[in-house]
């Protein structure tokens, strides 16, 4: 058993970060939250459930997908990506989301509400709570409320109340911000399905721990399919829940690099990122200590990135924690290089990812070069592309101006 | 433990009446005009103050609040302004307590310790840190106990007897009960929740238990004097300057209310 399996501890600590850093009106909830979730583990029924769902429901366990033509601009390392995008909902988010939406159940709630930044985690919850007959609230960003309008359309088609957030920079943080409001005022009713590995204790490690089937599956296919592990498994990582879901199983495994791709907006010397972890010091931000891009006064620096589901001045303290043990290494990529990693897979493989998925295959692009062919690569394809084609057509000019209705 | 705000508190006891603690973000409406702010609610009749430290991320603030935080963050408010309109507030007022309210990430960030002590030099009376469990208050404890200052924690009408007790145990100062649950800003009903808790919370310790959230009227802050030992006010005063056409007309509108609510605590 590696030192991580003790991880976090009582506490919440994943070594110096994580804890619980919130007001004493969220305490009984949070704690509520926790208790909730020890006994649910320990309940066979409540695992049996959720595992039916991800199979039924989501789709699971998602295919490993062999890519050879875009391998070939690798430096000829093998990829292998993980197909989170073929879940229902379109993306790994649905895990997280139908495991707590049990538990809500459990605790006798009927109300969700949640953050979204990309629109991925509004529509997973958004599901979620049409199929459970829950009420629903999802708090976005003014700003991701325009560049992902096609997500903002599904979750009030699926039912759910969508908020725009006019506060502070209307993206993400701000987001977090508002649905936290709504919880301390609703609290007996309401559970703020988290979505992803930040917050305080519990939810960076209960997060994890349902999307951990991420890397369960994808360990043993890619064992099944090669006949040995990957020398590198890639995740993007913005708040980091589909990065610690793939990375968790293979924590152990001391020979498998552990590649974090940060969003670098327009470049990391520019003020204008969210590479938290490359650029940002340990802080408190959202319930838990971790790194956070921060002034010298400890006020949040507004982030930027292309992709809405980056644009995050925090990350998971799990992450920070990986960072400074040094068993994960984290890479900045920038708007330019996820769009061309993106355009890149489309046109080779037919599969349009994520803009946020993207990082992690321009991260993949580079780490291929520089491992060389016979490498093995792992790439956790997050999201699908449906919801970024507004942004991708402006940026690559893929409508003249009639078509884009301009 | 903090003897001036100690001594405040018990005397507004003595004189059987509540205490008015008002609250003012630094740097609002401007850098130098917060002290002139303060000063207004000090003229009304306010026993004690709390300087907010204006942050980037303020969710335990309801929309007044926030607003007011985003002008003080654009009028370019640093940590050492916030420190330095406690030093002109209590050199202009050397008997009040005057209180740092603040999430702790800036504090984390200038760090426990040394924030700890240029309060105390400035002539600041201690904390409240709504964000700051006390699980987590250990390092700022530490610093503040040493240096006098009071750490104010807050209740909440969801926090359970057993916890209460805890709470209590780490503060000093007074314990803030907070009234309703939500964020700040100004309510129509204070609630009777906060009765409930203030009762729970005097059968854990003898400091004295201040009421805030949602009170902004001469006849909420009596209805709050009835069982508390202070009524906080904070959004109503920040309204009051939000809503003026100058920021004179402002201060003047602070101190105006600042008067009412004082005659409001004086009627249990």
């Amino acid at each position: 058993m590696s030192s991580h399996d003790l991880t976090p501890d009582p506490r919440g600590y994943f070594g110096a970060y994580g804890g619980r850093f919130i007001p004493e009106a969220l305490v009984a909830a949070v704690e509520q939250v926790a208790d909730e979730y020890e006994k649910a583990k320990a309940d066979p029924a409540f695992g049996a459930e959720l595992a039916a769902l991800l199979k039924d429901y989501t789709g699971r366990p998602s295919p490993l997908t062999d890519v050879h033509r875009f391998s070939a601009e690798a430096g000829g390392a093998r990829i292998l990506l993980k197909r989170e995008d073929l879940n229902h909902t379109g993306s790994h988010k649905i895990n997280n989301v139908l495991g707590q939406a049990l538990l809500t159940r459990r605790m006798g709630k009927t109300r969700l509400i949640a953050e979204t930044g990309a629109g991925q985690h509004g529509v997973a919850t958004a599901t979620a709570a049409a199929l459970f007959g829950m009420d629903c609230t999802i708090y976005m960003g003014e700003v991701d409320t325009r560049r992902q309008a096609l997500n903002v359309a599904r979750m009030r088609m699926l039912g759910a109340e969508v908020v725009p957030v006019t506060s502070g920079s209307r993206t993400l943080k701000d987001a977090i911000n508002e649905a936290f409001r709504d919880w301390v005022a609703n609290v007996d009713s309401t559970h703020y399905l988290f979505g992803t590995v930040a917050g305080p204790h519990p939810f960076p490690m209960m997060v994890r721990e349902f999307h951990r089937v991420i890397g369960i599956e994808a360990r043993a296919q890619v064992l099944d399919r090669t006949g040995a592990l990957p020398d590198a498994v890639v995740a993007c990582v913005g708040g980091g829940s589909n990065a610690m879901g793939i990375f968790y199983d293979f924590i152990p495994d001391a020979g498998v690099r552990l590649v974090g791709i940060e969003a670098a907006g327009e470049g990391v010397d520019t003020p204008r990122h969210a590479a938290t972890l490359t650029k940002g010091d340990p802080g408190v931000l959202h319930g838990s200590r971790t790194y956070v891009l921060q002034d010298e006064d400890g006020q949040t620096i507004e982030s930027h990135s292309i992709s809405a589901g980056l644009d995050y001045p925090g990350v998971g303290p799990e992450h920070a924690y990986l960072k400074d043990s040094g068993r994960a290494e984290y890479r900045p990529c920038t708007d330019d290089a996820a769009m061309q990693a993106l355009r890149l897979l489309s046109r080779t493989e037919g599969i349009i990812p994520a803009i946020e998925s993207s990082h992690a295959l321009a991260g993949a692009l580079e780490l291929g070069r520089e491992l060389g062919p016979g490498a093995t690569i792992l790439v956790n394809l997050s999201g699908r592309g449906d919801k970024d084609m507004h942004t991708a057509a402006e940026y690559f000019g893929l409508l003249d101006q009639n078509e884009a209705g301009n | 433990m903090n003897t001036k705000l100690s001594g405040v508190l018990a005397a507004a006891k003595a004189e059987n009446r509540a205490a008015l603690i008002g609250y003012l973000p630094a740097g609002f409406p401007t850098i130098d005009g917060a002290a002139q702010a303060v000063q207004a609610l000090l003229d009304g009749g306010a026993d004690v103050v709390e300087i907010g430290l204006p942050h980037s991320d303020p969710v335990l603030d309801g929309p007044t609040i926030q607003t007011a935080d985003d002008i003080a963050l654009r009028n370019g408010v640093r940590t050492r302004d916030v420190l330095e309109t406690v030093r002109q507030v209590t050199t202009a007022n050397p008997a009040v307590p005057v209180l740092v309210m603040t999430y702790w990430n800036p504090v984390d960030r200038y760090g426990a310790a040394r924030f700890a002590a240029d309060l105390a030099a400035a002539g600041g009376a201690g904390c409240i840190l709504p964000d700051l469990p006390v699980e987590e208050a250990g390092p700022w404890l530490a610093a503040a106990e040493e240096l006098g200052l009071a750490t104010v924690f807050v209740v909440a009408p969801s926090s359970r007897d057993q916890r209460l007790a805890t709470i209590t145990a780490s503060g000093t100062g007074f314990v803030y009960a907070a009234a309703v649950m939500g964020v700040t800003g100004s309510r129509n009903q204070v609630g009777e929740m906060a009765e409930d808790l203030v009762k729970r919370t005097r059968a854990t310790t003898d400091l004295p238990v201040c009421v805030g959230l949602g009170v902004s009227t001469a006849a909420q802050a009596a209805e709050v004097a009835a069982f508390a030992d202070g009524v906080i006010v904070g959004s109503a005063f920040v309204q009051r300057i939000l809503d003026a056409a100058s920021h004179e007309a402002g201060y003047a509108a602070v101190r105006e209310l600042a008067a009412e609510l004082a005659e409001g605590v004086r009627k249990r």
